[in-house]
């Protein structure tokens, strides 16, 4: 349902080009937990914008579920981003002075769905993501990192997108916390089929995904199945 | 994204920064309500004016000595020193065939007035019977000047109000009394009603005697000072004024209208030129007031300016989970707006408060009107688009990357 064949983005900064990805191919199929993976600096970020519909690459195509979004205008974007991707960020991204229900909310406010739809939406979302109902109604700013990246999950998957994009999701996290986090990934990947792309330069991170795309310096290394999956058993309270 | 929502998110954005929104909100409440309380105290003067120059008469004509202004040429010693009217001229006049219901002659002057020791400068108007009726005047007490009256130079006064209260007292009996104007006695008959109007203006300081008596005892002349005329509707006014020009220039065997020695002034043409006095001074006042609304004005696109830089992130953040363009401009444009509204609503209040304390303290008719509040709400729906066109196109074209790279 991804297909990338040779993904080539150049920044142009006052003349000066950098090229950042330097062809790119390779394709997920639905299902599919994968970890993108490399040093700081490597382009992962610049993919993950490219796959996630906030950028469109420089030359090379770029296929989702069968629509090339290679060449498409920001509204064109901005449909695809609220219909098929759900985004986690390092930093939560949430908004800190807003209950957790109307963060999860959000994207289904830009996706005009009716009202009187929304709450159970937003209910299972946040039953997914494995956030305690107590909290349902505190402001994201009363909650735990742990817990923040977990409404962060929930409202990128209330839309029931088709991809899941998680660029550093641990990353503002310490270690015992993270792992919980990736466990959620993983229950989301098993239980619920959700398709994940998992973006880290840890390869520690990259151990909880079934496939790890090794990327250094714009271009890809390796392509390979992950053999010593780690694998988060329970779904503990954070 | 929907109406509704877009509501929620401004209801939900202005409430976090309460103070910040409350502040920016006080420049437009201070702006609208200081528009509406100077065109309201702009349309009391108006109003006022109007009143009392209605309250002379209904559809009035007035000819009074002295020259039109020609093209270009002022022909005569200034208006009201000419001496060229005379009662005949009014006789001449009522006489015609159409339009008119009554004439009134006046010959009119200021004397020294006394009576029984208390004395009083006032105007002294001689007139005859159909004064009443001409110049919207009625009798409290007694009766006015008669035809009788005037026919036998009868030495008989109607006073106006202020000048029973001034030469008798409030409550003291004026009927009957004897009064000296300018060394002649007079035998007090009558007192009118009171009219209002205050200070220069006052039509109620007066005192009414026979016109024949104040020729021949206090003017010495033959001359009237002006003549009222009352047409028959508003509509013959401007044929009876043409009658009437064109009947005194052939009686003054004028040929040249321009050198005509009498002028015939319109009242709807009065109000008209009072009118349009007091609306420039209206339209003067808003405008001062219109300089405090521009700057609050000002006030909403600093604040927008500021939230759009503060909330970058957020916008990034929105973009990426699907928010067009459209969108983010339109909700930061309704921030504005909501501001703006939340601003008229509490202008219109405070102006019309001031409006209030400026009539009950400064004793200055003020006239709030609605097209002047209907006004204030969409001049403050207006300032919001305006000056939050522009912070919320730079919100939604803000690039999603970097706004969510933004620190
Ligand atoms: N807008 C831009 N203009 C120029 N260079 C950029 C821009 N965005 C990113 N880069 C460069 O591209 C490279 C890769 O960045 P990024 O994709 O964020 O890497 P990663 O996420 O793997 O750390 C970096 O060297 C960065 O400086
Ligand atoms: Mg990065």
């Amino acid at each position: 349902m991804i297909e990338c064949k040779d993904i080539v983005k150049i920044y142009t900064n006052g003349g000066v080009e950098t090229a950042v990805l330097k062809g790119v191919s390779f394709s997920i199929k639905k299902g599919e937990f994968v970890a993108i993976m490399g040093p700081s600096g490597s382009g992962k970020s610049t993919l993950m914008h490219i796959l996630g519909a906030l950028d469109t690459p420089t030359s090379g195509e770029y296929k989702l579920d069968n629509h090339d979004v290679s060449s498409l205008s920001d509204n064109e974007l901005a449909d695809i981003r609220r219909n098929k991707i759900g985004f986690v960020f390092q930093s939560f991204n949430l908004l800190s002075r807003a209950t957790v229900l109307r963060n999860v909310t959000l994207p289904l406010v830009y996706a005009e769905v009716g009202a009187d739809k929304r709450r159970p939406l937003v209910e299972k979302a946040l039953r997914s993501a494995g956030l305690d109902e107590d909290r349902w109604s505190h402001k994201s700013n009363q909650l735990s990192g742990g817990q923040m990246q977990r409404v962060a999950i929930a409202r990128a998957l209330v839309n029931n997108p088709s991809i899941i994009l998680a660029d550093e999701p641990t990353g503002n996290l310490d270690t015992a916390t993270g792992e919980i986090v990736l466990g959620t990934f993983q229950q989301l990947n098993r239980d619920h089929q959700h398709t994940i792309i998992l973006i880290t330069h840890e390869p520690y991170v990259a151990q909880h995904a079934d496939r790890i795309i090794h990327i250094q310096d714009g271009k890809i290394l390796s392509d390979k199945k992950n053999d010593q999956k780690r694998i988060v058993h329970s779904h503990p309270e954070l | 994204m929907k109406t509704i929502d877009i509501i929620q998110e401004t209801y939900f954005a202005l409430t976090v920064n309460k103070v910040r929104s409350g502040l920016t909100i006080l420049g437009i409440v201070i702006g609208i309500g200081s528009v509406i309380a100077m065109v309201s105290i702009g349309q009391g003067a108006q109003g006022t004016i109007e009143a009392s120059i209605q309250s002379i008469g209904s559809n009035l004509l007035i000819v009074t000595p002295g020259a039109q202004r020609g093209a270009g040429v002022q022909v005569s010693a200034g208006r009201g020193s000419a001496q060229t009217l005379t009662k005949e001229d009014a006789d001449a006049i009522s006489n015609q065939p159409i339009g008119i219901t009554a004439t009134a002659p006046e010959v009119s002057r200021r004397y020294q007035v006394t009576a029984r020791g208390t004395n009083t400068n006032t105007q002294v108007i001689g007139t005859i019977a159909s004064y009443p009726t001409v110049r919207n005047i009625a009798v409290e007490e007694g009766s006015f000047i008669t035809d009788q009256n005037v026919r036998s130079l009868s030495k008989v006064a109607v006073l106006g109000p202020t000048a029973r209260d001034d030469l008798f007292g409030q409550d003291g009996s004026a009927i009957g009394q004897s009064i000296r104007i300018n060394k002649v006695d007079f035998k007090v008959v009558g007192v009118t009603k009171a009219k209002g109007g205050t200070g220069f203006g006052s039509q109620d300081d007066v005192i009414f005697v026979p016109l024949s008596t104040a020729q021949r005892f206090l003017a010495g002349d033959t001359y009237v000072t002006t003549i009222s005329i009352q047409a028959q509707s508003a509509d013959q006014m401007t044929q009876v004024q043409q009658q009437v020009t064109d009947l005194l220039l052939d009686r003054h065997h004028i040929d040249n209208p321009q050198l005509a020695d009498f002028q015939v002034l319109n009242q709807a043409d009065i109000v008209a030129t009072a009118s349009s006095v007091t609306g420039t001074f209206t339209i003067l006042l808003g405008a001062i007031a219109g300089i405090s609304l521009v700057v609050g004005g000002i006030g909403i696109m600093n604040m927008m300016l500021t939230t759009v830089t503060e909330r970058t992130r957020e916008i990034g953040l929105r973009k990426a989970i699907g928010a067009k363009r459209r969108d983010i401009s339109l909700q930061f444009l309704a921030e504005a707006v909501m501001l703006t509204l939340l601003g008229g609503v509490f202008g219109v209040l405070l102006g019309w408060l001031l409006a209030l304390g400026v009539s009950s303290f400064a004793g200055l008719a003020t006239t709030v009107s609605t097209t002047a509040m209907l006004l204030a709400f969409a001049v403050s729906a207006a300032i919001g688009i305006i000056f939050g066109y522009y912070p919320a196109r730079r919100a939604a074209g803000l690039n999603p990357i970097e706004a969510l790279r933004y620190e």
